[in-house]
């Protein structure tokens, strides 16, 4: 399968052992992973701002540089979110949005694959991040009701880590409330963005967990930042990096 | 760049920390409640799903209801007024009481009549209102807004509520016992109840086919409000008609169900005319509502039915509280109403007030999709106070040539130990405002790539 790795911006300068990680776990099932060093940001932060006439023109550049391969996997869900969910209302429809996946949506719903070989023995809280649980439906969101004969099954990301060789799920209070994030909000409105997170990373340390991981990267980044700030906390590892620890660089 | 006028007002809130966390628990437990209530009802989405396309369909039918409502109504003996915007309903419902020689009125709870300002309007006319609803009660004592809309109080702590009711209605000093409290405010009530020459309510839905208002409480104060004076002023907005009495079960369902986590109100009550010797007055307003009904993007938030369930969820509202957006209604569904009422730059800019996690769409019961319209809204103001064009046109710029954007990755990173402290102008001020920088990240993943082609 011929996968384009997609390494939003704020992931390359920000995160980049994150995107190493999902470079290797992908290589490592098998896939012909390509890596455009062209590529730089899908829009989202525009996006966020309401700046249409920008994320338009990134979001143009970025559907033609990631044409024609067969998936499209990024650490990054509310990147693949973006695309998912808004580059056809921009007018960008094509393949690519149905064919740009979340790291683990994509190895557990398109691969089917759970077992990777990883070894990480540490008590692991997930933070569910809110475009991955909502937008891309990587788990089932703990407001949603009943919903005929459907039931919901563990998320992709849950289902990924079970399978890890000595990690211990631990589960916080309110298991998938925002953790206050939200791009431009946290910069906006630092304050009330930096008491929702502590309220979030204090939820976290209460259940146990040595270490937080989740599908969005920039989640994972205001926690870090909320931590270094507040002395408390598990340690946020991205998804990617737990997955890649039971494989030889 | 000053703050966001959600920001600035939180930053008033979360200094006490204790009252944050007790209005964030206190307000978590009606979510609770609703999540323990939804999933009692089998094909809970199925009926969320259902309950929009009634909505829909009466907001795409809204003309004709309306008129029809306005045929059966009148055929019942109630009188039917039109307000264009919140000055004639003022004007309707003062001049209504004036000419009876109203003075005093007891209301129930209507964010209508909050959003119209009518009680501060009757004031001027020297009509005294008293609001009956408990919650609404509380602050209409304190002299404040709602900070919710099922819970107008929620904001406030049993001491604060029974050192208030110390002083304005002479409980005994240090009462905080919250039963207690509201028999001594329930006492207090029916002497305004009994004097009241009328009662003023909202409505929570209008049957066309009936000329019926429903109206829904827990604490039956709109009940004796509508039977004890012999006026009734029923106030409510164009968008609360529903076609037949067949369809209100399914709104009925889930109004409490998302609002409290009760199965059904207390209290719910079909009003169809005056009731014998008395007069029922409708007034039916506008004020913004068909301009938004004509607007394809933001016409779904009309088919809210007020349950307050997108507050309760909301992890921005419940930490920053209902004060800090903009008056009568808060919240998600308020920071989505707010920039269509156009009421200025401070409302417009509410919008941004919200990590859009998306959980306020998702417990919905009418499936507004909240966070989109939050999301659109941030693109149709751009006048909202971000006051960043050129750097949001810069920045762009950048990411659109990769040579550029390399350079400033580099800067950035060079300047990670500058960047990291607080400096007067420091580009990343924000951030640091409650966080740190991350450790410093090395390379980046580019220049990793570039190296590892190179050593291949």
């Amino acid at each position: 399968m011929r996968v384009a790795l997609f390494v939003p911006c704020y992931v390359d300068q920000l995160a980049p052992d994150t995107a190493m990680a999902t470079l290797r776990v992908l290589e490592s099932v098998g896939c012909e992973v390509h890596y455009d060093p062209e590529q730089t940001c899908c829009g989202q932060p525009f996006l966020n701002l309401g700046a249409l006439r920008e994320t338009r023109g990134l979001a143009e550049r970025h559907a033609a540089r990631f044409r024609g391969f067969d998936a499209v996997v990024s650490p990054s869900a509310s990147c693949v979110a973006t695309i998912r969910a808004h580059y056809p209302k921009l007018g960008l429809s094509g393949m690519l949005p149905a064919r740009t996946f979340e790291l683990g949506e994509f190895l557990v719903r398109k691969l089917g694959r759970t077992q990777l070989g990883a070894r990480f023995p540490r008590r692991v809280a997930i933070l569910q991040s809110c475009h991955g649980v909502r937008t891309l439906g990587l788990a089932r969101a703990s407001e949603l009701g009943p919903a005929g004969k459907a039931r919901a099954g563990p998320g992709t990301t849950e289902q990924l880590l079970n399978q890890v060789t000595g990690l211990r799920l631990v589960t916080p209070e309110r298991a998938d409330e925002c953790c206050g994030f939200g791009g431009a909000f946290s910069l906006k409105l630092p304050e009330v963005s930096a008491r929702v997170g502590r309220a979030r990373l204090t939820a976290l340390q209460e259940c146990g967990a040595e270490v937080v991981t989740g599908t969005d990267t920039s989640c994972l980044l205001h926690l870090e930042g909320l931590r270094r700030r507040l002395g408390f906390g598990p340690e946020p590892v991205g998804l990617a990096e737990i997955l890649a620890s039971g494989i030889d660089p | 760049m000053r703050a966001p006028p959600l920001e600035r007002r939180a930053r008033r809130v979360l200094p006490n920390d204790a009252a944050v966390a007790r209005h964030d628990a206190a307000v978590y437990d009606l979510r609770r409640r609703r999540d323990a209530a939804a999933a009692r009802v089998p094909d809970w989405e199925a009926l969320r799903e259902h309950a929009r396309a009634l909505k829909h369909y009466s907001l795409d039918h809204l003309d004709t209801l309306l008129l029809r409502f306005e045929k059966r109504a009148l055929a019942a003996g109630a009188d039917v007024h039109w307000a264009i915007d919140a000055a004639a309903l003022c004007d309707i419902v003062g001049g209504l009481l004036e000419e009876r020689g109203v003075h005093r009125v007891v209301k129930s709870k209507s964010m209508l009549t909050e959003e119209c300002a009518l009680n501060p309007s009757l004031a001027r006319r020297g009509i005294e209102v008293v609001d009956t609803d408990l919650g609404e009660r509380i602050v209409q004592l304190a002299g404040e807004p709602p900070s919710h809309i099922i819970v107008p109080a929620i904001h406030k702590s049993r001491a604060e509520i029974g050192a208030l009711f110390h002083e304005k209605m002479g409980t005994p000093a240090g009462e905080t016992d919250p039963e207690r409290l509201t028999r001594l405010a329930r006492r207090n009530l029916r002497q305004h109840f009994l004097q009241a020459e009328a009662g003023i309510t909202g409505a929570n839905f209008a049957i066309a086919e009936t000329g019926s208002l429903v109206v829904v409480t827990n604490e039956g104060n709109a009940d004796l409000g509508m039977s004890l004076p012999p006026l009734h002023v029923a106030c409510l907005g164009i968008e609360k008609l529903i076609p037949t009495l067949e369809d209100l079960p399914t709104l009925l369902r889930l109004l409490a169900r998302s609002a409290t986590g009760q199965a059904q109100s207390a209290y719910t009550s079909l009003v169809t005319g005056p009731r014998p010797g008395g007069s029922l007055h409708i007034v039916l307003v506008d004020n913004g509502r068909s301009r938004l009904l004509a607007d394809p993007t933001h016409r779904a938030s009309l088919a809210c039915i007020r349950c307050g369930a997108c507050l309760n969820t909301c992890p921005v509202y419940r930490r920053a509280g209902g004060h800090s957006y903009a008056p009568p209604i808060p919240g998600p569904i308020g920071a989505v109403l707010a920039p269509a009422r156009g009421a200025g730059p401070e409302s417009d800019a509410l919008p941004l007030a919200s990590s859009l996690c998306g959980s306020c769409s998702a417990v919905c019961p009418v499936k507004i999709d909240l966070h989109e319209q939050l999301l659109a809204w941030r693109g149709e103001a751009p006048q909202m106070g971000l006051g960043e064009g050129t750097a949001i046109r810069l920045a762009a710029l950048v990411l659109r040539h990769p040579t550029l954007y390399r350079r400033a990755g580099r800067w950035l990173r060079r300047a990670w130990p500058l960047l990291s402290r607080r400096w007067p102008g420091n580009p990343v001020s924000g951030w640091l405002r409650g966080r740190e920088l991350p450790a410093h990240p090395g390379p980046s993943f580019e220049e990793r790539m570039r190296q590892r082609g190179s050593s291949q």
